[in-house]
């Protein structure tokens, strides 16, 4: 599904990601662990169309993403749900649903698409007509989940969905990403909550300091030594 | 000094509301430009200007109104997409002070080249509407139509910002820019509907004006600065601070004119600002400094 082959990409003369390699296939559930500024943020803005990769190539469904413009790149089926969430706080709920429903193919498809939302996170239609800004932090990442799938994307790009919760909503959080998961969606995750994503991802990445140092099954990952004293504190 | 709450005292009233209704007009085109481009349009006034002259022109070569009003209004918005895509578009990721100085510099262009093409002259439609006569009190009828379309375009313009996709995008890219690609949204097409929007405001203002006042190039000057001072007032780029802000300064100048004598309506106007400012600085809506 989508296909990175010797990605770099930096900011002006900083580079963060150094020669990029990796896949996920149809229906996985992908996790990419790494240390503060190991790059993985920018590895989903790479994906995600908002920062240019400066070489390599990188296909969605087969489609270069490198010729075409970040606006177009959500067409190919790829959502991102952003690191702080990034909600328009002062849209409504329900607006900041349309927004993800912009493009001529989803905008057919809104009603539908909020019903399923709606269904989904139920608590987001008791609040519909609520500023987003007033939202409290789970209700928020249930927002920018849904203003994500609005889209009606085939991969999900998630950012730390857990960053910046209290400990018994990071539970919730995971369980929504789960959810979202067993409804057939192609879920590439990022997380510092190395023990948490290695629960349900299939398989995993580590990035360190802009290169990929590591990559296996979730399985392996969980048992190697390297991830379990320096992430895991084990 | 003849201040009492009397029928003139409410006539006054009433006068500086049916103003408010074109100032709220003209800070609203400003305010959604600065709110979704970050930048001034300080040739704001001096786009009304070129829409008035257009409307005389057009109405002087025998068009009826309406169709002369549509003429102003299509030609100013066309004014706006230029002025984006000619004047902003190149300093948009430049300094805020020099983009105040190229729409500064339009200003002054626009200005002179009015005087070049038709004069210092005063021109005017003579259209003439008479007033509206209830007790002792007198509203001009050009007064009453600009209050209802103003506020009926406001409505308009209201409607299409909460309810269409495109409306929706204008008012999240003021909040959050960089973003805007996740949504699909090509910040570049939003920008434009955007001037194109902010000059057919203006254009609808020059509608407006030329049922009011007389046309000359300098017109921009008599209410391009009241313009800016209702827009910070109220907070730049808050739409709802525009308006409350030209409502409040149009009855400051509405009575006090009544009360004192025209100049110090202005006076009070502006003092009440100067207070506000000192103790607000981002105005009374403002956010961002
Ligand atoms: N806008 C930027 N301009 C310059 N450098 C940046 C920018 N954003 C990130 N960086 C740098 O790029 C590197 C990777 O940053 P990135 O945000 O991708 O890390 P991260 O793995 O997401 O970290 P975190 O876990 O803290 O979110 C860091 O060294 C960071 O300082
Ligand atoms: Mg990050």
């Amino acid at each position: 599904m989508l296909e990175l082959a010797n990605v770099d990409a930096g900011y002006g003369g900083f580079q963060a990601l150094f020669g990029i390699s990796m896949s996920v296939k149809p229906g996985e559930a992908v996790a990419v662990i790494g240390a503060n500024g190991a790059g993985k943020t920018t590895l989903l803005r790479i994906i995600s169309g908002l920062l240019p990769m400066s070489s390599g190539a990188m296909t969605m469904n087969g489609v270069p993403l490198r010729e075409i413009p970040p606006h177009k790149v959500i067409a190919t089926g790829i959502a991102h749900v952003p690191e702080g969430r990034r909600l328009f706080p002062r849209l409504s709920v329900e607006n900041n649903l349309k927004i993800g429903a912009y493009i001529p193919s989803a905008r057919a498809k809104f009603s539908e698409r909020l019903a399923f939302i709606y269904e989904l996170f139920p608590r987001l239609k008791e609040r519909r007509s609520q500023l987003a800004g007033t939202l409290s932090g789970g209700e928020q990442q249930m927002c920018a989940i849904g203003r994500a799938l609005m889209s009606g994307p085939k991969l999900l790009l998630f950012d730390e969905p857990s960053m910046g919760l209290a400990p018994v909503i990071v539970a919730q959080v995971f369980e929504l990403v789960r959810r979202i998961r067993s409804e057939g969606y192609t879920v590439l995750i990022v997380e510092q909550n190395v023990r948490q994503v290695l629960k349900f991802a299939d398989r995993g990445y580590l990035l360190e300091a802009g290169r990929i140092k590591t990559s296996g099954t979730a399985a392996e990952m969980l048992a190697s030594d390297d991830i379990r004293e320096a992430y895991m504190g084990l | 000094m003849q201040c009492e709450l009397d029928i003139f005292f409410l006539e006054a009233v009433l006068n500086g509301l049916l103003l408010a209704g074109l100032l709220a007009l003209l800070a609203l085109g400003l305010n959604l430009v600065f709110g979704v481009i970050d930048v001034v349009w300080i040739c704001y006034a001096e786009l009304v200007m070129v829409g008035m002259y257009g409307i005389n022109y057009a109405y002087k070569t025998g068009a009826p109104f309406v169709v002369a009003a549509l003429f102003g209004i299509l030609l100013v918005a066309f004014a706006g997409l230029l002025l984006h895509q000619l004047v902003i578009r190149p300093v948009l990721e430049s300094a805020p002070i020099n983009q105040l100085l190229v729409t500064g510099g339009v200003l002054f262009v626009l200005q002179a080249a009015a005087t070049l093409a038709f004069g210092i002259d005063f021109k005017t439609l003579g259209i003439r509407l008479g007033s509206l006569n209830i007790y002792d009190m007198s509203f001009a009828y050009s007064r009453i139509i600009t209050f209802a379309v103003a506020s009926a375009a406001m409505l308009v313009l209201w409607l299409f910002l909460s309810r269409s996709y495109i409306g929706i995008a204008i008012r999240a890219i003021a909040q959050d820019r960089q973003i805007m690609p996740l949504m699909g949204v090509d910040h570049r097409t939003i920008y434009l509907v955007t001037s194109a929007i902010g000059g057919g405001l203006a254009g609808l203002a020059a509608v407006l004006m030329v049922l009011q006042y007389d046309i000359y190039p300098q017109i921009g000057q008599q209410f391009g600065p009241l313009i800016f001072m209702i827009c910070v007032l109220g907070g730049l780029g808050s739409m709802i601070g525009g308006f409350i802000a030209a409502f409040l300064i149009s009855e400051f100048i509405a009575i006090g004119g009544s009360c004192f004598a025209t100049e110090w309506g202005y006076a009070i106007a502006f003092l009440f600002f100067m207070i506000v400012i000192f103790i607000r600085p981002q105005g009374l809506f403002g956010g961002k400094a």
